[in-house]
């Protein structure tokens, strides 16, 4: 009995290869009927007959560590689609249509993750949070000739050394100098405590930046690292503590940020907490409510900027409850949010501009594309970054728990 | 010299957490000779369930409701994954191991949405309390107290009861104390229940600590409760005890160095060098090979 | 006989390999010869069929070289992932041209192994036409064998103190191998070589190897067709360790290390002897998922990636190298592909959403997939049989159910 399973199985990889052939050759007919997200019900819904349909790929960690930030640049998105769901090109009315998928977070599930868009045929890709995913994923999208537009993904290597991935973001040399000035500009900071995860290389490429401007300006950088997963910083903290840092510099991920912003209030450290744009979360700005602690960040964009946009996407996420749990639970405005609603209507520009749902004609004309969004003025140079001069620094109101503008940093 | 202080007593903190752990590792492996990959997630479980039942409950029900799902889920663990599998190869045990973590952390990852979570604060543990100069809070002092008072429970229980006799023959030998009529599944469902139950205990302690649950927060916990087990010789109790309270403090003292980047690797440099030294831990009983 | 049967088989199976491989050059061409628009949407170049079987092959040869350790000499190592970031990195940094270095490592300005395999083969043959064909296959086989030979090499050293150890202890061991070895690839000290954190890029991943035309057009595409030949050739050479002399001495360990003992086998050598190669094939299938992934990075080779090859080792059934490949491909494909679908939420044509579905739901029903083969094929897909056994006794068990 148990040969004839283990041969059926056999045979079963052999005819998989057809058979899925047959079920993917269906697939764009019956993904019309599918909708890429909750939220997006009204937007995709089945399109009338007809009616055409552009497909927009979107590449974000939906689970895995950097899932919670993913899933609030995907809300973005999502709300820049329901707010305009169609696009002009060419004199024809085409519905935009959203196409999620996951990469896990893993550098090792991106290829195939990448794999499904493209064979989706979507016709350019948004993402993703996350720089090291993005860069695994590149040369997929780059063989099947598709642009793709990082959206906060800050490390250099993302766009360098290739003419299909673009951002609209800045890149993390440039904000770790905003940060590096900063410290040593409020604070006066001689000394500067960074902690980052082992491996990571957000982290520790914010870090290294940071240690290059904070030396140069005079002041000393001590550098630890935390392992993956890792949720005891006591002894960190307090060696920050004993070595008189002035300024804690962590740009970590999200639940790093609150286990250590929860277990400075706890050891009663007074130095100030910097953080890069990930910490720039509602569940930080929770863990520091109602505590001492001075916590900084430097990120895209302050609610505020933009009242119009700010009280649409609460409505928008007051009114669907799977939006507000992707929030945290809650109507704060993440700048990874804002971000992604302004690269939606940067994708958006560019199609028009290419006057064709083509994917190659959608990347020649990117590169030209400029857009003034909620998070500034949008324009890419010759590597396809972002051509930005801002960065926004907040800090946590720790009675509210909200943030507020501290100063807007130029480069 | 206070951070010094304050490094010990992280140390010890931590290390009374992860003993709590260890135990469950190490008197499943002693009876069933399984690595249960799964205990570093039960425990995981515990801290979720904490959050969700207390949000919805006053503290004082929650606390202990966690405490029964947890030893519930224990159960139906070795119930459905490993019973079944008592006479299959002992590799295979152990991939159903795996792969029951693999679905507790999926299914975290599913119902929380791959967002942190935030464990409650429970009154009086998270109060912050000031010893030597070092501000910290009262659970990390309790910590090893407990841990300490826990420990001599169940040593009375194992060496002056029944169930214990019954837990230390089938350790010694499986089939034998079959022989002799003891039950060997409501030993094992025993184990496993003083294993969650404990793992429920040691996770209240830990994430009142360190308040941010992740779907993979049982993961390095319990990877380092399983080195601790290793260190004091599997299948030992106060092996497992004072190894937890070695790693413990060897990972902050790691820690407070420059070489943070070896941290984890620190931990299991020490670990290989006692094997190296003795193979069966610090108290593993020696093997003899049967011809 | 025994001798002209197995010459048979051997003859046969090679034959089947060579058929698989012609299989993927023509599946993989299909869009290269056909007009676009009548190539089916799964044999499209990007295809995540393509994808699924390139992982699939250098999966499989890791999953092979765990096999032949925890499989066929039941020594119980969980050191896999960091033999294959050994050879991931070994390949990444003798590979990326020193051209390419400074942007690479740009945190260190520069590297300091200023040597690429690929520069120095490029320098002799051109980097254009069957020259350049030559340069990259041969710089890429050296870099690969290299890759393989620095994780035996420290598969030697690890197995000095810790091969002693027994069962479980030796799990536990190499995997604090594992964990140091991605710990010593992330300090920073020695960024300069390993890149720190940063992840290793641009050096030959499998699509350099698609022939293309002067103006980038492609002619003949081999992305999958390489680690397809790669993971054959080294899998068969595997196989002909197993079958013999050392491969009964491994077997004979594995079912009693004092018997074998006694029988004469030099029980230190041996276990060394097949940790080392382990280690090897781990290595080279390490340089393959670099190219894979078009990157080596540490922080991706963790325990739960030897975890999951254990996995595909058990499911596939401890003992049995085609069990393995079988495994491999299917769970990758599970995994990755045909579960895809759970993790978007779908509206049915009334407007009733299907309850359940979003992003995670995937991972819960594959893992429950797993649970559920585990527990009910206890010895795996092929227990310890291989392929061609299953097609040999058929014809005996018919004959014994005539005559029942």
């Amino acid at each position: 009995m148990k040969k004839f399973l283990a041969s059926a199985l056999a045979m079963a990889m052999v005819l998989s290869l057809a058979a899925c052939g047959g079920d993917s050759k269906d697939k764009p007919g019956g993904s019309a009927a599918s909708t890429p997200g909750g939220s997006s019900t009204t937007a995709s819904n089945p399109a009338p007959a007809g009616d055409k349909v552009i497909k927009i790929g979107v590449f974000e960690p939906l689970s895995g560590d950097s899932a919670s930030g993913g899933k609030k640049e995907y809300l973005g998105m999502q709300y820049a689609n329901s707010e305009t769901p169609t696009v002009e090109v060419g004199g024809e009315t085409y519905t935009v249509q959203l196409v999620p998928a996951d990469n896990g977070s893993s550098t090792d599930k991106a290829p195939s993750a990448a794999a499904q868009l493209v064979s989706e045929g979507v016709a350019m890709v948004l993402g993703s949070y996350g720089s090291g995913v993005s860069i695994a994923a590149s040369d997929t999208f780059k063989e099947a000739g598709i642009s793709a537009m990082g959206v906060t993904c800050t490390n250099p290597n993302v766009t360098a050394g290739n003419d299909h991935y673009f951002r609209i973001c800045f890149l993390d040399n440039f904000q770790a100098q905003v940060l590096a000035n900063f410290a040593a500009e409020k604070f006066q900071a001689k000394t500067a405590y960074c902690l980052g995860e082992t491996g990571n290389e957000y982290d520790q490429g914010l870090i290294a930046f940071f240690e290059q401007i904070f030396t140069a300006n005079g002041g000393k950088v001590i550098k630890d690292s935390f392992p993956n997963n890792n949720s005891d910083f006591n002894s960190y903290l307090n060696k920050a503590k004993a070595e008189g840092a002035d300024v804690i510099f962590t740009p970590v991920s999200i639940a790093y940020a609150v286990q250590i912003v929860t277990q400075a209030q706890s050891l009663g450290i007074t130095a100030p907490i910097l953080g890069s744009d990930t910490l720039d979360d509602n569940m930080v700005l929770d863990a520091a409510k109602g505590t001492d602690i001075q916590l900084y960040v430097s990120t895209f964009y302050q609610e505020g900027g933009s009242p119009e946009f700010d009280q649409g996407i609460k409505e928008y996420i007051n009114s669907n409850s799977s939006a507000k749990d992707a929030n945290g639970g809650n109507d704060t405005i993440a700048a990874v949010t804002a971000m992604g609603y302004d690269a939606y209507y940067v994708a958006l520009e560019a199609i028009k501009a290419a006057g064709s749902a083509d994917p190659a004609a959608i990347k020649a004309a990117l590169s030209g594309v400029t857009y003034t969004g909620v998070s500034g003025a949008i324009a890419f140079d010759d590597i396809g970054d972002a051509v930005r001069d801002t960065a926004y620094i907040k800090h946590s109101n720790n009675a509210d728990g909200a943030w507020e503008l501290e100063t807007v940093q130029k480069g | 010299m206070e951070f010094a202080i304050s490094v010990l007593i992280s140390g010890i903190s931590v290390g009374g957490q992860y003993a709590l752990i260890a135990i469950g590792y190490t008197m499943v492996y002693g009876i069933l000779r399984l690595i249960n990959f799964a205990h570093g997630d039960v425990f995981m479980v515990a801290g979720l369930l904490g959050i969700y039942l207390s949000a919805s409950l006053p503290l004082y029900v929650a606390l202990p409701l966690v405490l029964l799902l947890t030893v519930a889920l224990g159960f139906c663990i070795e119930r459905c994954a490993y019973k079944p599998l008592r006479s299959a190869p002992r590799m295979s045990v152990m991939i159903s191991a795996i792969g029951v973590s693999y679905l507790i952390q999926n299914t975290a990852t599913y119902i929380t949405g791959g967002q942190p979570m935030t464990y409650p604060v429970i009154p009086f543990l998270s109060d912050t309390v000031k010893i030597a100069g070092t501000s910290t809070k009262w659970v990390t002092i309790l910590t090893p107290f407990l841990v300490l008072a826990l420990v001599i429970a169940l040593q009375q229980l194992i060496n002056h009861t029944k169930v214990g006799m019954a837990m230390r023959a089938v350790a010694k030998d499986f089939e034998t104390s079959q022989l002799m009529g003891i039950k060997i599944n409501s030993v094992i469902s025993v184990t496993f229940i003083i294993g969650s139950a404990l793992a429920a205990v040691g996770s209240m302690l830990y994430f009142t600590n360190f308040q941010a649950i992740t779907p993979t927060a049982g993961a390095l916990p319990g990877l380092r409760a399983f080195v601790a087990a290793v260190v004091g010789g599997i299948g030992s109790i106060p092996g497992a005890v004072i190894g937890a309270f070695i790693i413990g403090i060897c990972e902050n003292v790691i820690k407070s160095t420059q070489f943070t980047v070896f941290s984890d690797a620190g931990t299991f440099a020490l670990l290989i060098l006692i094997l190296v030294v003795k193979p069966t831990g610090l108290f593993g009983e020696k093997v003899t090979d049967k011809v | 006989m025994i001798e002209k049967r197995n010459k048979k088989g051997a003859i046969a199976a090679v034959i089947a390999c060579a058929a698989l491989l012609a299989l993927i050059v023509v599946l993989e061409n299909v869009s290269v010869f056909l007009p676009a628009d009548s190539v089916p949407n799964v044999l499209k170049p990007t295809s995540q069929l393509f994808s699924v079987l390139k992982k699939g092959a250098v999966y499989s040869l890791a999953a092979v070289s765990m096999n032949l350790l925890n499989g066929f000499t039941g020594l119980f190592s969980l050191g896999q992932a960091g033999f294959m970031l050994l050879g991931a990195y070994t390949y990444a940094i003798l590979s990326v041209p020193v051209a390419d270095r400074a942007a690479v490592y740009y945190l260190y300005g520069g590297s300091a192994v200023n040597f690429s395999f690929q520069d120095m083969f490029n320098s002799v043959l051109g980097t254009e036409g069957v020259g350049g064909a030559v340069s990259l296959g041969l710089g890429v086989a050296i870099a690969m064998v290299l890759a393989g030979c620095v994780a035996a090499a420290f598969a030697y050293l690890i197995g000095l103190p810790v091969l002693r150890l027994k069962s479980d202890y030796l799990a536990i061991a190499t995997l604090g191998f594992a964990e140091i070895l991605k710990a010593v690839f992330q300090w920073q000290a020695l960024g300069p070589v390993t890149n720190g954190a940063n992840m290793i890029k641009n050096f030959p991943t499998f699509s350099s190897f698609n022939i293309t035309d002067a103006g980038g057009k492609v002619l003949l595409r081999l992305s999958v067709f390489f680690p397809f030949l790669v993971s054959m050739i080294c899998i068969a050479v595997i196989c002909l360790i197993i079958n013999s002399s050392y491969g009964r001495a491994f077997k004979a360990i594995r079912e009693d290390e004092i018997a074998a003992e006694a029988m004469g086998i030099n029980l230190a050598k041996h276990k060394m002897l097949s940790f080392c190669t382990s280690a090897f094939f781990a290595g080279v299938s390490g340089a393959l998922f670099a190219m894979f992934v078009t990157n080596a990075q540490a922080k991706v080779y963790t325990t739960t990636m030897t975890y999951e090859i254990l996995l595909i080792v058990v499911i596939g059934g401890i003992g049995s190298i085609s069990g393995s490949v079988m495994a491999t491909f299917l769970y990758v494909a599970c995994s990755e592909w045909w579960l895809r679908f759970l993790d978007n939420e779908i509206t049915l044509a009334s407007g009733m959403k299907v309850p359940f579905l979003r992003a995670g739901f995937r991972m819960v029903v594959f893992s429950v997939v797993i649970m559920i083969v585990v527990l009910f094929f206890r010895r795996g897909l092929m227990g310890d049989k291989e392929l061609p056994d299953l097609f040999k006794r058929r014809p005996k068990a018919a004959g014994k159910e005539e005559q029942a």
